[in-house]
């Protein structure tokens, strides 16, 4: 052979194998680690709400629960909590229902094109803000601006409300547009942002919204 | 002077002259990037510019979609470039390639067309098969998915051809390998779920492996021939180089992938994988770098000592941006992305303008600077021209769209840092921190910069486009004389 003396650092066919291993054996742990990973991640059933199951994804039956965002000291940062049951939009839907709600709200916050916006699980632009946990937003809630100025009592009605005339509703200078959002697309939205609120993230985003009562204080030192 | 770039010196390389067609619609669509930049960038400053007309949504979508496809114009137009170079064979069915490239051209027309005056849809399937799949850098609508599974295939399977006819060179043997997989990557963005989490972790199997992956890779190969090309560089020690960057590129961007699983719903383990393998990426990065720079000075220090005098390389501007490529690779991708890939780190700066700002120089650094290279060559052959010295207007389109992309990167950095210590830290990331870090002067100057700096870099690209269009016609006329 024509390289017979020449160190196995400079030996073209050394890297090649070298390389043709490392590709393969990176391919194959990551193609192991994602069956873990889709197990994981797969989504729950409306029994494994009922049996007070955590699933890192809950059923879309998840929205006839009250969810919250709470710190556990076991993992170290905050975790979604499910809790007791509550009415969305006024009555408990059943699994099937649920289901066809979650699915129109996902198709139309792609038909809308929303993460050219705003950021989802912190994808998407940055121009709007992050709907990770929006439904949990302290603004939304009771006694919080953004319900306050739809005239709604729920946290459902003021976002669905605000969804279909977004530019009625100027909550900054750099204002939402008009979607053409329907009073149907604007329930399975908000059914979409509560089953997101509901994702386990690790504790994305960390210290999310201090309390209402911080918030209402305007409780920051940034002016 | 549009004569001019209706080049003439192909002498029957097909495979050339294919080249030089996708690298024209490449130069057109990344001006359509930079305009539409330009637009979103006004935006963040002028809320009210072309509200419900033509809302952040839509300029945002058509500039990264702008940018992908011209970028993937241009690596199609590279491989085609090459391909006589090196298998030493004539592509086989340039006909085909040739409709491939109209097909692809109309599709890609109507697509942004649809974008533009139809923007969204109803919340229903017609809507993700006709207008748009609202899935960051990948919403073409499914027929048009479709449709550049097909285009690419064909031109896969000519290359492939081509090449199994030929000599097969490392450079070849790589290329080859890695267009298969990154034309594979594309089929795992391609369906709907109701699972965001589910959406999210596919979504990043087409773009990472794809941006940190596949195209590294790619960029690679590029740097290998067109260093044989440009200087002369021994075949050997390039392809010893390039070998060992496919070594690293791939055993640190395949399992870097777990530093986009942070957060988005899947368990803890990614976040040690994540940590590690993408702290190892640069590595890869400096290897390319050095491996660029110790050629030229190599061989610039050879032709010296045999008595030559003046540059070794055959193509100016050519060896100018695989140059900054070497370095904005490094530094885009490598150092900014860096900056904020820990998760100790990233749990307070993923989803803000840090991410912007490594996009923006790693997109530019380690992609747009090779394949503008790529271009150069292309017009250098084209012409018949054997020393393509640079222009004033070459000089000015580099130095403006560098600084006016460092300048860019530079004030999303700050604006970056800002949102990290109030809308993060201080308030915890909801729609009134949010908004709060958005109003401040830190902010706001920041963003003022950085359309200013996106002025720069359009300026650039004029002078890029006179020049591309001028330089070769010129300087045949100046050679002839």
């Amino acid at each position: 052979m024509a390289n017979k003396n020449v160190s196995v650092w400079t030996s073209i066919p050394f890297w090649r194998r070298s390389a043709a291993w490392v590709t393969g054996f990176a391919t194959i742990l990551l193609i192991w680690l994602s069956f873990d990973t889709l197990g994981q991640i797969s989504m729950g059933t409306a029994a494994d709400l009922k049996n007070g199951v955590d699933k890192r994804v809950p059923a879309a039956s998840v929205i006839n629960y009250k969810i919250d965002y709470k710190y556990s000291k076991k993992r170290g940062h905050e975790v979604p909590v499910i809790g007791e049951k509550q009415p969305f939009f006024g009555k408990e839907w059943s699994e099937k229902e649920a289901d066809q709600l979650l699915h129109l709200g996902k198709l139309t916050s792609q038909a809308k094109n929303c993460m050219n916006c705003h950021t989802l699980l912190g994808n998407g632009a940055y121009f709007a803000p992050d709907l990770t946990k929006a439904w949990l937003d302290p603004a939304w809630q009771n006694g919080g601006p953004l319900q306050g100025m739809t005239g709604k009592k729920t946290v459902e009605e003021a976002m669905a409300e605000f969804l279909q005339h977004p530019s009625q509703y100027p909550t900054h200078a750099r204002m939402m547009p008009d979607l053409g959002i329907t009073a149907e697309e604007a329930k399975g939205l908000v059914a979409f942002l509560k089953q997101m609120s509901s994702i386990d993230t690790n504790g994305f985003p960390r210290g999310f919204s201090k309390t209402l009562k911080t918030f209402e204080a305007g409780g920051t030192y940034a002016h | 002077m549009l004569t001019s770039i209706k080049t003439n010196e192909f002498a029957g390389d097909k495979g050339k002259e294919l080249g030089m067609m996708y690298f024209r619609v490449a130069i057109i669509l990344f001006g359509a990037q930079l305009l539409m930049g330009l637009i979103a960038a006004i935006q963040f400053l002028v809320p009210g510019f072309l509200f419900e007309l033509f809302d952040f949504n839509v300029a945002r979508m058509v500039h990264i979609n702008a940018l992908v496809v011209w970028m993937l114009y241009a690596m199609i137009g590279s491989v085609y470039f090459m391909l006589s170079d090196e298998t030493g064979e004539q592509l086989v069915h340039a006909g085909i390639g040739k409709l491939a490239f109209w097909v692809l051209t109309a599709a890609v027309t109507v697509v942004v067309l649809v974008y533009i005056f139809i923007q969204v849809g109803p919340g229903t399937e017609a809507t993700i098969w006709l207008i748009n799949e609202g899935r960051e850098y990948i919403e073409a609508p499914r027929w048009a998915d479709i449709g550049i599974v097909v285009v690419v295939l064909i031109f896969y399977w000519n290359v492939f051809a081509t090449f199994m006819k030929g000599k097969k060179t490392g450079i070849m043997t790589v290329m080859v390998a890695d267009l298969l997989a990154l034309a594979g990557l594309y089929v795992a963005g391609m369906f709907f779920t109701d699972n965001i989490s589910m959406d999210q972790f596919w979504w990043w199997w087409v773009i990472h492996l794809w941006v940190e992956a596949t195209w590294e890779v790619f960029v690679g190969v590029l740097a290998a021939y067109s260093l044989i090309k440009i200087i002369g560089a021994k075949r050997e020690i390039v392809e010893m180089w390039l070998w060992i960057e496919v070594l690293m590129l791939f055993g640190s961007g395949i399992l870097g992938m777990g530093h986009h699983y942070f957060w988005i719903g899947t368990p803890e383990y990614w976040w040690e994988i994540g940590a590690l393998f993408s702290a190892l990426e640069p590595v890869p990065l400096v290897a390319m770098f050095v491996h660029v720079l110790y050629d030229w000075g190599k061989e610039q220090g050879a032709a010296k000592a045999e008595g030559h005098k003046g540059a070794v390389a055959n193509n100016g501007p050519a060896i100018a941006w695989i140059v900054t490529n070497a370095f904005g690779n490094f530094l885009g991708a490598g150092v900014w992305g860096f900056f904020h890939t820990l998760p100790q780190v990233n749990i307070y700066t993923h989803g803000t303008q840090f991410t912007a700002a490594h996009g923006h120089l790693a997109f530019f650094g380690a992609y747009a600077t090779i394949l503008i290279g790529m271009m150069y060559l292309g017009v250098q052959y084209a012409y018949g021209i054997e020393r393509l010295k640079a222009t004033f207007k070459s000089k000015m389109g580099i130095f403006l769209i560098v600084f006016g992309v460092l300048g860019m990167t530079v004030a999303l950095t700050i604006a970056g840092y800002e949102q990290v210590l109030v809308e993060r830290a201080e308030l915890g990331g909801g729609w009134n921190a949010f908004f709060q870090a958005q109003e401040l002067p830190w902010y706001v100057q920041a963003m003022m910069w950085r359309a200013i700096m996106g002025v720069v870099t359009f300026v650039g690209f004029i002078y890029l486009v006179w020049d591309l269009l001028t330089i070769g016609k010129e300087q045949k006329a100046a050679q002839a004389v």
